[in-house]
């Protein structure tokens, strides 16, 4: 058996179908869900993919996070549904507070589209037992507003418990505090992150490594096994 | 607040002599003579905005109708051509059931007035001309170019383009996999912003613009339509009716590209259920043009309502609203029955839909606005029966002297020492340098299919997952070379494109074109053209790749000062599986190193004589469109066959400049030895066209030596992948530090 896992059209999402091919190629079975469709069809984990949803007018994430699909992703999310938030998918999840802290414009004001080395600091989350902690990753990272802030006392205990999923490493491509890349939530099953895995899932396509992979064959395992 | 009568058919009929303002709106005296006879009276209003802006330069070609007919008559036969010249955009067979559509097309004189919504809408555009054959949009090219690369506008205008083309490209998910950017003087007050798009389709997707079967529904669908884009219209409005209007709006159209990806998606649901029988997007001339394109290649006429056309600005008069440029706006031809579930889908995505009008079994396009009759045309002789000139031309003067002043007479480095010293100025000169500060602000990954993005030869989009089938394009242009000889500078921008698309492992199939040109009333300029499209038809036809459409840029001039002739041509080639496609980057070190091809002394136009002394003279590289052909081949058979490893084709910069790419791309240094019968200079520097550098394997050396022997094609050995430098030896050296500061610190340092 397998386990099926919904990917989340908001209108203006980009990497939508890149996800659902990712979630094939790591074995599991994607689920198209629509943001005006409260129901999750039965999926065992939930992905909010990257791109500008409703055009990142507002604020990246403002909008989407009231669809009527979030409503129930929410409710799920807090009783222990995986939930991955992708680049607007991350922003989405902070604007749900389903994640603290929230996204500004890149500090030096440009977009920005690179391969970027990334330290695994959370090997136990949902997403992310295929990697060991610690591991050094790279995965393609393109976004316009991905500086990751918090307040002080939020960092540290992030810092703390242990919930800073990734860092960028030797280049933080956006001003992100304390070079953050993802976070997870307390219970592990709800994580964010601004690079993008699912265009580091096939050899010669995108940024040519399969680096990403880990975060889909992570929650699959998790699923078939539980 | 008092108003003239509304000017309707009869209207007109009954005052003929009512002066219109057909001069503020660019007609010539004869043109306006012209409409006249074809209606028999005085247009009204509404006809002479349609008129007027369907006869410009920039919608009717009429300067350059009569050269660009030879891409027709020179066409080569291709049995890959399945839609050409006329369509939104042409259409290639690329096997497997698959057809892809592309084109490239200008935003110049718009990004010059206002960089970031200038270049954005250019961009949504070119995708809405994709997606109007049907197809998917599934990447996007940008041909640059900008005045001196220091000069204090070049800041305002450059990365404000760069921001718009990222700004909404980025946002439609489109993986921007190509592209130049070229800095010359020449550019400085008309900078050009080519954009191309590559959509994909299956062969039985194909969809064209015609209203064709009486009854069916025009639907116009999108965003409202608001006042921005509308140029001259506003001048016939304030001459129509009273002065109680907003004031003067924007000439440059702002983009939303949010709007247009649900468009887009929107469009491609309605296609997937076979909903549509004609489609047009509204770009250039707005409604005008819709409409008279969709009626005039369909079978019928059309009746069509401008009341129900939803508006962002309610006090815009009947003439604003046909010839308004609002982005993101879409007209659909739709069977009566399937209005429905049209209307359902522009629901489920949140696009406004709106039935206009109808098709009818006459020959006439009528328009409506508050109960009256305002056009009443036969709408091929506002989209096709447009006047065509036949402008003088004649060779320039000057153009002996500049040829005369032969680049190969200028003071050449006498040593080591200084040929080093001008590697290191050529790579980091604003043309040669790494441009990864621009391209780093495109989104290359999504969509999850790119194989190659800039700086590669060639972008490549993989198109079937299954089978690996893929597709390349590259776009080339020098305008240096063009000014020398136009004839020859377009054959060696359709060379350099198609030999790029080769070095990658495609096949190159067709091609499109940006013909950028200063005033066709300059018969100096007239000349360029005029020799420019001579010499792409011929190439084209010797190669064998049709041209599928284009688009023409005129009037690129500041007073008398015309820019260089800008031919810009996109090659599009078919890989059949892109797990062979072939990188620039040096892969492994001890790899050997060969030249492909002859080099002479050329340097006419080269970037030496331009970065080193400052010189434009001489004539351009020869061009052998045999040799081209064969090196295509060779290149081909060895990406396929597993021969070579990496490849970088030689053009602008020469050997030097492509080593070095590969070897910082790499991260792996060469050891070069200068061949017997070149001096290192011509080694190093000559632009000799037909030109490739390719790593062999050396369990491959044998097999590629003899293919190449076998087929004729010129080959030496010119060194190794080795080492953290590239060394030439016996005259210099230049660590992979060195070279990399130089070359990637300039373009951050001149623009962030």
């Amino acid at each position: 058996m397998t386990a099926r896992i919904g990917v989340v059209t908001f209108p203006g999402s980009l990497d939508d179908r890149d996800t659902q091919r990712a979630i094939r190629l790591a074995g599991a079975e994607p689920v198209a869900l629509w943001h005006k469709d409260k129901n999750l069809h039965q999926v065992d984990a939930v992905v909010l993919p990257g791109g500008f949803s409703y055009g990142d007018y507002l604020r990246a994430g403002a909008i989407s996070r009231f669809s009527p699909v979030m409503e129930t992703v929410i409710e799920q999310a807090k009783s222990g549904m995986p939930v991955l938030g992708i680049c607007n998918g991350f922003q989405v999840l902070t604007e749900a507070h389903l994640l603290p802290g929230g996204m500004l414009g890149n500090d030096h004001l440009h977009f920005i589209c690179r391969d970027q080395k990334l330290r695994v600091e959370n090997a136990d989350t949902a997403w992310t037992t295929d990697y060991t902690a610690g591991q050094e990753i790279h995965i393609p990272l393109k976004n316009m507003d991905g500086r990751y802030v918090a307040d002080e006392y939020t960092l540290d205990k992030l810092e703390a418990e242990g919930r800073v999923a990734f860092r960028y490493l030797d280049f933080n491509p956006n001003g992100s505090l304390r070079d953050i890349a993802g976070i997870t939530n307390e219970a592990g099953n709800v994580v964010g992150l601004m690079p993008h895995p699912e265009h580091a899932v096939e050899p010669l396509i995108g940024s040519g490594r399969t680096d990403g992979l880990p975060f889909f064959t992570s929650i699959l395992k998790k699923l078939v096994n539980a | 607040m008092s108003r003239t009568p509304l000017d309707t058919v009869e209207h007109a009929a009954a005052t003929p002599d009512v002066e219109l303002p057909w001069a503020e709106l660019g007609l010539k005296k004869d043109e306006y003579e012209r409409v006249v006879e074809i209606l028999g009276r005085r247009p009204t209003g509404a006809e002479l905005a349609m008129y007027s802006v369907m006869w410009s330069e920039h919608c009717s070609y009429k300067s350059s109708k009569v050269h660009l007919r030879q891409f027709g008559e020179k066409a080569p036969q291709s049995d890959a051509m399945l839609v050409g010249i006329g369509e939104n955009a042409g259409v290639v067979d690329v096997g497997q059931g698959y057809a892809v559509t592309f084109k490239v097309e200008s935003h110049n004189h718009p990004s010059y007035v206002e960089p970031y919504q200038g270049a954005a809408t250019g961009v949504g555009g070119i995708v809405r001309d994709i997606i109007a054959m049907g197809a998917r949009p599934v990447a996007v090219v940008d041909p640059l170019r900008f005045g001196a690369a220091d000069h204090p506008d070049t800041k305002r205008v450059l990365p404000g383009v760069v921001a718009g083309i990222g700004g909404y490209g980025n946002c439609l998910g489109l993986p921007n996999i190509g592209g130049e950017v070229v800095f010359d003087a020449c550019y400085q007050g008309n900078p050009l912003v080519n954009a191309g798009a590559i959509g994909v389709m299956r062969h039985e997707d194909i969809h064209l613009a015609k209203a064709s079967g009486t009854g069916n529904k025009v639907i116009l669908y999108g965003a409202r339509t608001g006042g921005d884009g509308i140029g001259g219209a506003s001048i016939l409005a304030s001459e129509t009716f009273d002065d109680a209007k907003p004031s003067k709006r924007p000439a440059v159209q702002v983009g939303d590209p949010f709007q247009e990806k649900l468009l887009i998606e929107c469009t491609l649901e309605a296609f997937a259920e076979k909903l549509v029988v004609g489609i047009q997007d509204l770009g250039a001339a707005g409604l005008s043009c819709a409409t008279s394109e969709l009626a005039s290649n369909g079978s019928g006429g059309m009746r069509v309502t401008l009341d129900d056309v939803p508006l962002r600005d309610s006090t815009l008069s009947p003439e604003e609203i046909l010839m308004s440029e609002s982005q993101e706006r879409m007209c659909a031809v739709v069977e009566p029955e399937k209005v429905d579930r049209f209307l359902e889908i522009c629901d489920k995505w949140d696009v406004i839909a709106t039935v206009i009008g109808e098709v009818t079994d006459g020959d006439r396009l009528e328009i409506f606005w508050h109960g009256g009759k305002i056009v009443d045309v036969d709408p091929r002789t506002v989209a096709h029966d447009g006047p065509v000139y036949e402008r003088p031309y004649a060779r320039p003067e000057w153009q002996d002297a500049l040829q005369a002043d032969d680049a190969g007479k200028l003071p050449r480095p006498e040593n080591g020492a200084e040929l080093k010293d001008q590697v290191l100025k050529l790579v980091s000169s604003p043309n040669q340098a790494s441009k990864s500060w621009i391209t780093s602000q495109y989104d290359h990954f999504v969509q999850g299919n790119t194989v190659l993005a800039q700086p590669e030869d060639s972008g490549m989009i993989r198109i079937d997952e299954e089978s690996g089938l893929g597709v390349a394009i590259a776009t080339d242009g020098n305008g240096r070379y063009a000014k020398l000889d136009p004839y020859t500078g377009a054959q060696l921008a359709l060379a350099e494109a198609y030999r790029n698309v080769a070095t990658t492992g495609a096949k190159p199939l067709a091609v499109s074109d940006c013909l950028n040109f200063g005033s066709p009333e300059d018969p100096a300029v007239m000349w360029q053209f005029a020799e420019a499209i001579r010499g792409l038809a011929d190439a084209c036809q010797q190669l064998g790749t049709p041209v599928t459409g284009g688009n023409v840029s005129l009037y690129n001039q500041t007073g008398e000062v015309a820019i260089h002739p800008t031919p810009v041509v996109a090659v599009l080639g078919v890989i059949d599986d892109v797990a062979r496609r072939t990188p620039v980057a040096f892969q492994e070190e001890g790899q050997l190193l060969y030249l492909l091809g002859d080099t002479r002394e050329e340097f006419g136009g080269s970037a030496w004589s331009q970065v080193v002394h400052d010189h434009l003279g001489g004539l351009p590289p020869k061009v052998d469109l045999e040799r081209e052909r064969l090196l295509a081949e060779i290149l081909i058979s060895a990406s396929r066959d597993g021969m070579i490893d990496s490849a970088h084709d030689l053009s602008d910069g020469g050997l030097v400049q492509a080593v070095v790419e590969s070897a910082l791309l790499g991260g792996k240094g060469a050891r070069l030895v200068v061949p017997d019968g070149l001096d290192a200079f011509t080694f190093l520097f000559s632009e000799s066209a037909g030109r490739a550098v390719v790593a062999v394997p050396r369990s491959e050396e044998l097999r590629f030596n003899d293919m190449c022997g076998a087929r004729g094609l010129p080959v030496t050995r010119i060194g190794v992948v080795d080492g953290d430098a590239v060394d030439v030896q016996g005259e210099f050296a230049l660590s992979l530090d060195e070279l990399r500061t130089a070359h990637e610190g300039t373009i951050p340092a001149l623009l962030a």
